[in-house]
C-alpha cells in the first residue's frame, strides 16, 4: 500500500482531472439539457424533430463509441479536439441528452393553470417560461440531475481510454511501475466513492435550497 | 478522408461476429442483474437494521463507482488470489453486479407499490406466504416494473463496449482489432455506432410500447 501512496503526486493530478472532466461536462451537460428539453416542446415542428434526432442519437450508442469517434474519426474529417476537450463534449454531449428529458418532464408536470395564470398577466411565451413555468419545474428536476452527475463521474473514467491521464489512468500507471492490482485500484475506488458522495451532498443542499418554501414534488412521488 | 466501402464490407463480418459477443453478454449480464436485484431487493426488507445498513453502503459503494475501473478490478486483482476467470465472464459478472444495485431499486418500487391492504386480504383469505405472493402480490407487482426493466437491458447493452478493455472481442474491440491493422477509423468506427443505433432504438420503442401498456411505477434513479 505504501508503494502505492508513494504515487500520491500523480494521484492527486488524477483526481484533479477526473473532477475537471466532471464538472466542465456537467456544465456541458446542463446547457445541452435545457436547450434540447425546451426545443422538444418548441411549437415548430423542425425544432422538435432535430432535437429528438440529437435525443435518439446519443441515448441510442453507447458513450464510449461516441468519444472513439470524436477523438479518433473526426480528425479525419480535419476536426481536431484535444483529448480533454473530446472527453468533455461526449460526456457533455451524453448525459446533456439523458438531461434533456428531465427538463422535458419537469416542464411538463408544471400544471396546466400555471399557464393559464400567465395568459392571464398577458405574459408572453418567453416571460412565461422565464418567470412561471422553468422556476418551477427546476425543483422536480434537480433529483434526476444529482443521479446524472454521478453517471457523468463515473462516465470520465471511460475518458481514460483516450489518453487523459486521470484517476483510472493513473492507476493503470501504478499498476504497470509497482506490478500491483488490488491497491492502486482500491485506493482510486475510494477516491470515486468520496467524489460522488461529495456530489450527492452538494445536489441535496441545492435541492433543499431550491424547494424552500415551495410544496413540490420530487421525482421519486407520484 | 473518404468513405471507403471496401472497408466497410470487410469489416462486416468480424463486426456481425462481435455483435453476437455484445448480446449475449448482455443477455446473461441482465440476467445477474435481475437476479441478484431481486435478492438485493429482498434482503434490504429484512428485519436485521445491521443487514440493511451494509447492504446500503454496499450498494451504494458499486453505484457510485465507474464500471470501467470495477471491470479492471476483476481482470487483474482475481488471478492474484488464484481465480482465474474467462475475460467474458469476468465482464458479464462486473456488469450484472452494477446493474443490480439499480434493478434493486425497481424490483424494491415494485413490491412497495402494492397497497398494504393487499397483504390484508391475502392473509384474510388465510393464504401462507407463498400464495399470498403467488396468487396476490407478484401478479400486481411484475407488470409495472417491466419497462423500467427493459430500459436497464438497453442500459446494460450500451455499457458492454467497456468489456473491449479486458479483452473481450465484443462489436467494439472488433472494430478497433480492424482499425489497427488497417489503420482507418472511419468505417469499423461509423458502422459500430450505426450498429448500437440499429439495436438500441427499436427496443427503446419497445420499451416505449410497454411504458404505456403497463403504466410503469416510477424509480429514483
Amino acid at each position: 500500500m505504501n508503494e502505492v501512496l508513494a504515487f500520491y503526486p500523480m494521484l492527486i493530478d488524477g483526481t484533479i482531472v477526473t473532477i475537471q472532466l466532471t464538472v466542465l461536462g456537467a456544465i456541458v451537460a446542463l446547457v445541452i439539457s435545457f436547450i434540447v428539453g425546451l426545443s422538444r416542446i418548441s411549437p415548430y415542428k423542425s425544432i422538435r424533430v432535430a432535437a429528438i434526432i440529437y435525443l435518439e442519437f446519443f441515448r441510442g450508442s453507447s458513450a464510449l463509441v461516441q468519444m472513439f469517434f470524436i477523438y479518433f474519426v473526426l480528425p479525419m474529417w480535419g476536426i481536431y479536439f484535444d483529448a480533454i476537450t473530446a472527453g468533455v463534449i461526449a460526456c457533455g454531449c451524453n448525459v446533456g441528452a439523458y438531461g434533456s428529458e428531465a427538463v422535458r418532464g419537469a416542464v411538463l408536470a408544471v400544471d396546466k393553470d400555471q399557464h393559464e395564470a400567465s395568459k392571464a398577466l398577458n405574459y408572453s411565451n418567453y416571460e412565461k417560461y422565464r418567470y412561471v413555468i422553468i422556476p418551477q419545474a427546476i425543483p422536480i428536476m434537480i433529483p434526476t440531475f444529482g443521479n446524472l452527475l454521478i453517471e457523468l463521474m463515473k462516465l470520465t473514467a471511460v475518458c481514460s481510454l483516450i489518453t487523459i491521464t486521470d484517476l483510472t489512468f493513473v492507476a493503470q500507471i501504478i499498476r504497470v511501475q509497482t506490478a500491483l492490482t488490488l491497491e492502486p485500484f482500491l485506493v482510486i475506488l475510494v477516491v470515486y466513492f468520496i467524489i460522488a458522495s461529495v456530489l450527492v451532498k452538494i445536489v441535496d443542499l441545492i435541492a433543499k435550497k431550491f424547494s424552500k418554501g415551495r410544496n413540490v414534488m420530487t421525482a421519486g412521488d407520484k | 478522408m473518404n468513405w471507403s466501402w471496401d472497408h466497410a464490407y470487410a469489416v462486416l463480418p468480424q463486426l456481425l461476429k462481435g455483435l453476437v459477443i455484445t448480446i449475449e453478454a448482455t443477455i446473461v449480464a441482465s440476467l445477474i442483474a435481475y437476479v441478484l436485484g431481486l435478492a438485493i431487493a429482498i434482503l434490504k426488507m429484512s428485519k436485521s437494521k445491521s443487514m440493511r445498513v451494509s447492504l446500503y453502503w454496499i450498494t451504494e459503494f458499486i453505484r457510485r463507482t465507474p464500471i470501467l475501473v470495477q471491470l479492471y478490478v476483476v481482470f487483474y486483482v482475481l488471478p492474484d488470489f488464484g481465480i482465474f476467470l474467462e475475460a467474458f465472464t469476468c465482464g458479464v459478472i462486473v456488469l450484472g453486479v452494477h446493474f443490480s444495485t439499480y434493478t434493486s431499486e425497481v424490483f424494491r418500487a415494485g413490491i412497495d407499490n402494492v397497497s398494504k391492504g393487499q397483504w390484508e386480504a391475502a392473509k384474510s383469505l388465510n393464504y401462507n406466504p407463498y400464495q399470498a405472493w403467488k396468487y396476490v402480490i407478484l401478479p400486481q407487482a411484475i407488470p409495472p416494473m417491466i419497462p423500467p426493466l427493459a430500459n436497464y437491458l438497453i442500459t446494460m447493452f450500451k455499457e458492454t463496449p467497456l468489456l473491449a478493455f479486458i479483452t473481450v472481442v465484443e462489436l467494439f474491440r472488433a472494430a478497433d482489432q480492424y482499425s489497427n491493422s488497417y489503420y482507418t477509423y472511419l468505417e469499423p468506427m461509423t458502422l459500430v455506432g450505426v450498429f448500437f443505433l440499429l439495436v438500441s432504438i427499436p427496443s427503446a420503442m419497445i420499451a416505449m410500447k410497454l411504458e404505456k401498456k403497463f403504466k410503469p411505477i416510477k424509480v429514483a434513479r
